[in-house]
Parts: structure tokens; C-alpha cells; sequence
């Protein structure tokens, strides 16, 4: 319990931390809000009117101190690109980005443990060979460039489905599947292939130790033993990996969205930095800093719970 | 084992055959230009490369063309332009103006509807010009209509404008839009023309529907969809695909590959050039300012940036303008290398100098033309850097504060007035961001504002630009052609001599 407590500390004090480098870069980078506002209708009086209107004539401490109270009470702010609350412009769009990156995370983590344990299983084999090099290969290309090889491939090519179109979960459940599940695809293809190879040498390690001989020695064939005995102790570090990796899979998320037009938060993220619109790009910078950290303390929390030794070190 | 990986080996063969027997295929069925039977109402969705303003208030939202030419089929004035760039009535029916070109009466057409479904009256009209002109606080919200002193509904169809000081120009600025009286256009998007404002998903989309109650000819589409597609590469794709019906200002590289598609070629309406800071060291010397003239190739420009497309110019003013545009100045400095070194060896830099040309980086038909302009440079000594920054970083850096030696970007008209294109040379003008000062020209500008007789003031005007070109203010290059790809099901796409995108009269067919 104490660890427990401990951690979720350790997490409050980090995505504070986090809010306040963000809130504190955006002030740094040259830019003023207001002069992309008015454009070339800038002058200096208006300027001034504007800033007084969007309270950025106070410090930055007392600034970032009413963000903090107010974003702790549920209000995000409003945004100065768009007259709306910030709620009002994220809305929808979490859902999106969310959606593909769960999606993508079950592909990984559907695809990737079976195959893992086959390679396992087959050490040493044709399949194991031939795998282990595309794996290699796999590993290296970036999600974004398999974005655009599958708009090309399935999209322009074999008209699988409408590149820049897509369908919200409020019209078809299965159309936006559809419209997610090749996105999804490319961003789980590198994971696949890394999570595949780490549980590969998990087993192979697990299979050099004293309990494997010995369960050997009880007559249990290579599957059984994998099966019963290695494959509990080898998923250890693999589900930390995988928890961690969610993280890994919002960032691509964010990329691979531009590449096939998903109104996710991706592209207002990036607008939202280049029109200086602080109030909506500080709320994605914290949303997705809650998702690593958060992610982090759950595959802590996981692994103590099935591996007391950590809870003890 | 063998056998089977062989066989796998000739599916993924034979797919891909048939795969470009396919593509082939849509290739030569999509031949351009095929129109069938015209087919009313129906939606398409319109890709746009930025996602509109802040705030959809027709008053305020003046800083991005792109969101004007949005805009344009939402709002109107009392007056409006055509497609030929003639003021046309719109809310107003009539106007007459008095011989010293100060007072201004407009005779509101009868029966135009807001979107609200409520019929436009004088007082709406009376709010939104007092508004636009900052009458109650005393800031234009449009500075182009500054210059009014009063705004009076004389009965209950005619409204009499006041201004401070003569403009023969004026007319041309009542295109300000008409809102309802009282009204906030922040918060309602309510305007009189052919489409009305649905909603709006940031960085996503803008949905716009047909207004069936507008008071002329009716807009053919029931529904618009907007789409934001900043990535140029990623606008082609969605083109090829059939995601997106249209887009406006595409670049030749973009075009090069959507053959099959009907594609359109017209001007984008801007004055391209690479604008010099009159105050840097180097370019406060006449002398060198005209080297750079004398040295950059306009053609070569052209031809290396986009193949060859584009309309060269020679002053602050674009072909659309019509009497105002002076061909002649085109060719003011024929390509002299030699020329250029020797001004600059006269100006005192016989080894030439470095600067750096600053460049929105989000706009690609910029960015080109500067990259072709450090090679241009190279021979008579000079070497140009490029640096391209954020647009929300150059409006700050180039535009406001000033900071910066050259750029390249395109300036843009609200109207067909002249003072859209000159009133920013001015010494004293706020937009003056070149820093451009010469006596003469602030003299013969206010000379020409406040001429009422028609010919005598197009040649002032005419003066105006004389002496920009003279003076190279700036290398004025071109005015960047611009590309309109539609699906083959998509026409009735109309160019406009201003930054324009007309929806109403788009229409599908068979």
C-alpha cells in the first residue's frame, strides 16, 4: 500500500512538473498570440486591447497559477484561436486518437505474443530465420512511412478503402473500424515486430534456467514446458513493455493521423502550436503527459503486484 | 516448402498486374471535360490548405485571404464583385454619391433575408457599417472604412455615409458585410449570402448549406463541406482518391500528378515579390536595390519555379486591376549582370554582400521562388540565406516588428481600389513594412485620393506605381498562377479577379 502511494505521489508531482515546463515554453518561444489574432491588421492599440482581454498582460506566475486552479476544477480555458472552450475544440477528438491507439495496442499485443512464442517454439528454424530478418526490418520503419505506402497500396491501388475520408463512431461503429484498422496497422507493425523478438529472447533465457531441466526431467514435452512453466516468468518483462508502450503508440498516433486525414488531435496539436493558441496545445501537451506518466505507474503497479520481489527492492 | 513460397510469389505478381490494369483503366475513363446533365443540389466536400480565422466576424477576420474567400459566400455588402471584378448592387439596390465625393447614399434592395430568416432593414444596415468603422469606440474594426464620419438611415430604405475627408474609392470598400443590428459574429454566423454557416470542427471541417430564402440567383449545391488539409502531398492524395471534390491554388508539382482530373489554370491575385527592407544597410542604397532588379531574371523565376506559369509584373499592382495594371513596367529592368555588378561596385559593395530572405514556410509557392532567387543572386556577388520561419513567427518578426531584410511573400487585395495595392507605401502607413519612404510618392498618393475626376486619377496612381518601380522598392516578380483541380463530376468552377472562391455556382453532374 505504502508503494502504491508512493508512485501516485511520484505521478502528481511529475505531470505538475510537466504543465509547468509546457506552460513556461510556450511563453519562451518567439510569437505572440496576439499578432497572429489580428494578422495584418496589427496595431498596437488593438494589440493592447487584446492582451488585456486575453489576461496576458500578468505575470506568468500568476498566470499558470489560475490555469492550474481553474484546469483542477474541469475548466480547460478557452481557446484564442477559436472563440469555443477548449473542451469544445478537443471534443471528438480524443475519442479518435484514443480509439487508434487502442486499437493499435490490441493488434500489438494479439499479434505480437502468439508470434512470439512461435519463433520461441520453432527456435533456431526456416520460420525463426526467415521471421527474425523481415522482423528486423520490420523494426526499423517508421509508422508515418507505412501510413503512406498503405494509402498508396490499399487505398489508390486497390481501393480498399477512401484515403482522407473517414467515418465517426456516431455514424458507423464498423465503418470507422474500417476507416481506423490500416492507420492502426502501421502504427502496430514496428511494435509487432519488436514486442515479438523481446518475448522471443524472454523465453530463451527462461529456457536456459535450473526449473526448466527440471520439468524436462518430469517428461514434459519443449510445448508443455513453454506452455505451463516459461511462459508466466517470460510475459513479466514483456507486459511492462507493453504498458509503456501505449505511450510509444499516442505519439505515433499523432503522426500517422496526418498521413490519412483522421480528425484526431494530431494536426491541432501542431496548429495549435505554430498559431500560438496555448490554451488548447498546453491541454494536448498535459492529456498525452497523463498518458505516459500514467502508463508508467500502472505497469509499476502491475508488475509489484505480480512480482512481490519488486515491491520489496 | 519451395513450391509454396513460389506460388505465393506469383499471387503477389499477378495482384499487382491486375492492380495496374485497374489503375490504367480509371486513367482513360476520367477524360475531362465530359459534361452530362446538370444535376441540381447535391454536396461536395472542398479541400482548403488552412483552417479559417479565430473568429468567423466579418469585420475582424480580415488578416488571412483564405478565410475571406470562405467568408465571401456567407456575408455580403451592399455591394459586391462579380466574377469580372465589377462592383455589383447586393444589399443595397442603388447608390448615388455627391459631386465632392464625400457623402454616399445607398437605396436598400427590398425583401434580402438573413440567414436568421428576418428581412434586412436600415438599422441592421447602420449597425454594421458603425460597427466595421469603430464609430462607438473609435477603433475601425476594417480599416479600409475608417474614413467614415456618420452613418444615418435618412427613411426606411435609404442610408446616407458620411466621410471625414473625399474618396472616390469608397464604393469600393462598402463591400463590409451586413450583420443583424445588435448582433455579436462571434457567436452567430449570420450573414445574407447564398450559403449559411452550419458548424465548424477545428483543423477539421466547415460545413456550409444552401440558403434557399437568398434574394438572387441561388447557390446550385445543397451542401459544402470544407475540409483542412495543410500537407500539400497529402491534398493529392486525397484528390486521387475521391475524398475531396475540389481545391483551389494548387501548386505545378501538385498538378503534375492528378492528371484525370479537370484541371483549371487562373492567377492567384497577388503581388509576389521579394520585398527588401528599405531600412537594412544595404538595400537603403538605391543603387543596390536596383542591382538585385537588374539581377533577378523574372522569366527564370518563372520558369525554374513553376515551369513556366505565372504572370510577370513590374509594380505593386496584379493584372486583375485591370486600368491600373502597367505591363510596361514589367520589363523597367531588362536581366543585365553586368549592370548589377557594376551599381554595386558603385554603391560601394564591388564584392557583393550576404542577406537572408525570410519566408512562411507554410507557403510553397514562396518558398520555391526564394530558393531560385539565391541561384540568381549568385552571379553578381550576393549571397542570399534562406530562413524559413512560421507564418505566426514572420507576421510577428517581418511584418509587425520590422526584423527582418528580405522576404518573399504575395500580397493581396481586399478590393479592385488601388489603395489596396498602394496605400501601404505611404511613409507614415502602419502596413508599410518595407519601410518604403520617398516624398514624391506620399505626395502624388494624396494627391490621387483626393482627385474626383476618374482619368486624372488613375494616372496619379498610375504615378504611384512609376515610382515604386523607379525606386525598386522591392524585385516585384509575378502574380503566382494558381490551379483548381475538380472531379470529373464537379464543374461550373468561376476564377475571380480578387481572392475569391465562389460555391454557389459549383454544380455536380451525371
Amino acid at each position: 500500500m505504502q508503494y502504491i502511494i508512493k508512485k501516485t505521489g511520484v505521478l502528481l508531482i511529475t505531470l505538475i512538473l510537466v504543465s509547468m515546463l509546457a506552460f513556461l515554453a510556450f511563453q519562451i518561444i518567439p510569437g505572440d498570440p496576439t499578432t497572429k489574432l489580428l494578422g495584418t491588421e496589427y496595431t498596437p492599440e488593438r494589440a493592447a486591447a487584446l492582451r488585456e482581454e486575453l489576461g496576458l498582460n500578468r505575470s506568468i506566475p500568476a498566470r499558470y497559477w489560475d490555469w492550474l486552479t481553474a484546469f483542477l476544477t474541469g475548466d480547460m480555458g478557452t481557446s484564442y484561436s477559436y472563440s469555443m472552450a477548449v473542451r469544445e475544440v478537443l471534443r471528438g477528438k480524443v475519442a479518435v486518437t484514443a480509439a487508434l491507439s487502442i486499437l493499435s495496442w490490441l493488434l500489438v499485443t494479439a499479434v505480437s505474443i502468439p508470434l512470439g512464442i512461435a519463433l520461441a517454439r520453432y527456435k533456431g528454424g526456416r520460420f525463426d530465420r526467415i521471421s527474425l530478418s523481415i522482423n528486423q526490418i520490420l523494426m526499423a520503419i517508421p509508422p508515418f512511412f507505412l501510413g503512406i505506402l498503405f494509402t498508396y497500396l490499399f487505398g489508390l491501388l486497390l481501393r480498399w478503402f477512401v484515403p482522407g475520408r473517414f467515418v465517426p463512431f456516431s455514424q458507423s461503429f464498423w465503418g470507422c473500424i474500417g476507416y481506423l484498422f490500416f492507420p492502426a496497422l502501421a502504427i502496430s507493425i514496428p511494435k509487432i515486430a519488436k514486442v515479438a523478438k523481446l518475448l522471443r529472447s524472454s523465453i530463451l533465457h527462461e529456457m536456459n534456467l535450473d526449473y526448466v531441466r527440471t520439468a524436462y526431467s518430469h517428461g514434459n514435452s519443449r510445448w508443455m514446458v513453454i506452455k505451463d512453466h516459461v511462459l508466466r516468468n517470460a510475459l513479466l518483462p514483456v507486459v511492462t513493455y507493453l504498458a509503456m508502450s501505449l505511450a510509444d503508440i499516442v505519439a505515433s498516433s499523432i503522426i500517422v493521423e496526418q498521413v490519412f486525414v483522421l480528425p484526431g488531435l494530431g494536426r491541432l496539436l501542431i496548429a495549435s502550436i505554430s498559431n500560438r493558441d496555448f490554451p488548447v496545445a498546453l491541454c494536448i501537451v498535459v492529456i498525452i503527459a497523463f498518458v505516459v506518466v500514467f502508463m508508467n505507474y500502472l505497469a509499476d503497479v502491475v508488475t509489484q503486484y505480480v512480482d512481490p520481489r519488486v515491491r520489496l527492492s | 516448402m519451395r513450391k509454396r513460397f513460389l506460388s505465393l510469389v506469383l499471387v503477389v505478381l499477378m495482384t499487382a498486374a491486375l492492380c495496374a490494369c485497374r489503375g490504367g483503366k480509371s486513367g482513360t475513363e476520367a477524360s475531362p471535360g465530359s459534361t452530362g446533365e446538370k444535376i441540381n443540389g447535391g454536396e461536395i466536400t472542398v479541400g482548403i490548405a488552412a483552417d479559417l480565422d479565430t473568429s468567423l466576424d466579418p469585420h475582424v477576420s480580415s488578416s488571412s485571404a483564405g478565410t475571406r474567400e470562405v467568408l465571401f459566400n456567407i456575408y455580403e455588402g451592399l455591394v459586391k464583385p462579380d466574377s469580372d471584378g465589377n462592383l455589383i448592387p447586393a444589399v443595397a439596390e442603388a447608390y448615388t454619391v455627391n459631386e465632392t465625393a464625400d457623402t454616399y447614399t445607398y437605396t436598400l434592395r427590398e425583401g434580402v433575408r438573413f440567414h436568421n430568416g428576418n428581412v434586412v432593414t436600415v438599422g441592421d444596415v447602420v449597425y454594421s457599417l458603425s460597427r466595421a468603422a469603430g464609430l462607438d469606440t473609435g477603433a475601425a474594426l476594417v480599416s479600409d472604412v475608417s474614413g467614415i464620419a456618420a452613418v444615418e438611415a435618412s427613411d426606411d430604405k435609404t442610408v446616407v455615409v458620411t466621410l471625414s475627408a473625399p474618396d472616390t474609392e469608397f464604393n469600393s470598400h462598402m463591400t463590409v458585410a451586413i450583420i443583424p443590428a445588435g448582433s455579436d459574429p462571434d457567436a452567430d454566423v449570420v450573414g445574407t449570402g447564398p450559403f449559411r454557416f452550419v458548424s465548424r470542427t477545428p483543423q477539421d471541417s466547415v460545413v456550409l448549406e444552401k440558403f434557399s430564402d437568398y434574394w438572387g440567383v441561388p447557390a446550385i449545391l445543397d451542401k459544402v463541406t470544407l475540409k483542412v488539409i495543410p500537407d500539400g502531398q497529402t491534398m493529392v492524395m486525397s484528390l486521387r482518391s475521391g475524398a475531396v471534390d475540389m481545391a483551389e491554388r494548387l501548386t505545378t508539382s501538385q498538378i503534375a500528378e492528378l492528371s484525370g482530373l479537370n484541371l483549371l489554370e487562373g492567377s492567384s491575385n497577388v503581388v509576389q515579390a521579394l520585398y527588401l527592407n528599405n531600412d537594412f544597410a544595404p538595400f537603403s542604397d538605391l543603387r543596390v536595390r536596383q542591382a538585385l532588379c537588374y539581377a533577378i531574371d523574372k522569366q527564370a523565376v518563372l520558369d525554374l519555379a513553376s515551369d513556366g506559369h505565372g504572370t510577370p509584373v513590374g509594380s505593386s499592382m496584379f493584372p486583375a486591376f485591370g486600368k491600373y495594371f502597367m505591363p510596361e513596367l514589367t520589363d523597367y529592368y531588362q536581366p543585365d549582370v553586368e549592370k548589377a555588378k557594376a551599381l554595386l561596385a558603385e554603391a560601394g559593395y564591388p564584392n557583393g554582400f550576404t542577406f537572408t530572405i525570410t519566408v512562411p514556410s507554410n507557403m510553397p509557392a514562396h518558398v520555391d521562388v526564394a530558393q531560385v532567387l539565391v541561384e540568381l543572386l549568385r552571379p553578381i556577388g550576393v549571397t542570399a540565406k534562406i530562413n524559413q520561419v512560421e507564418w505566426a513567427t514572420w507576421l510577428e518578426e517581418a511584418y509587425r516588428n520590422r526584423k527582418f531584410e528580405a522576404t518573399v511573400v504575395g500580397m493581396d487585395a481586399h478590393g479592385l481600389a488601388a489603395s489596396d495595392m498602394l496605400a501601404r507605401f505611404q511613409s507614415d502607413s502602419g502596413k508599410n513594412f518595407i519601410n518604403f519612404s520617398n516624398a514624391d510618392y506620399d505626395a502624388v498618393y494624396a494627391q490621387a485620393m483626393a482627385t474626383v475626376d476618374e482619368d486624372a486619377q488613375t494616372a496619379l496612381f498610375k504615378q504611384c506605381q512609376t515610382i515604386l518601380t523607379e525606386q525598386a522598392a522591392s524585385v516585384y516578380i509575378q502574380d503566382v498562377a494558381s490551379f483548381v483541380a475538380l472531379q470529373n463530376d464537379v464543374a461550373g468552377y468561376r476564377y475571380y479577379p480578387l481572392y475569391v472562391m465562389d460555391l454557389a455556382t459549383l454544380y455536380r453532374h451525371e
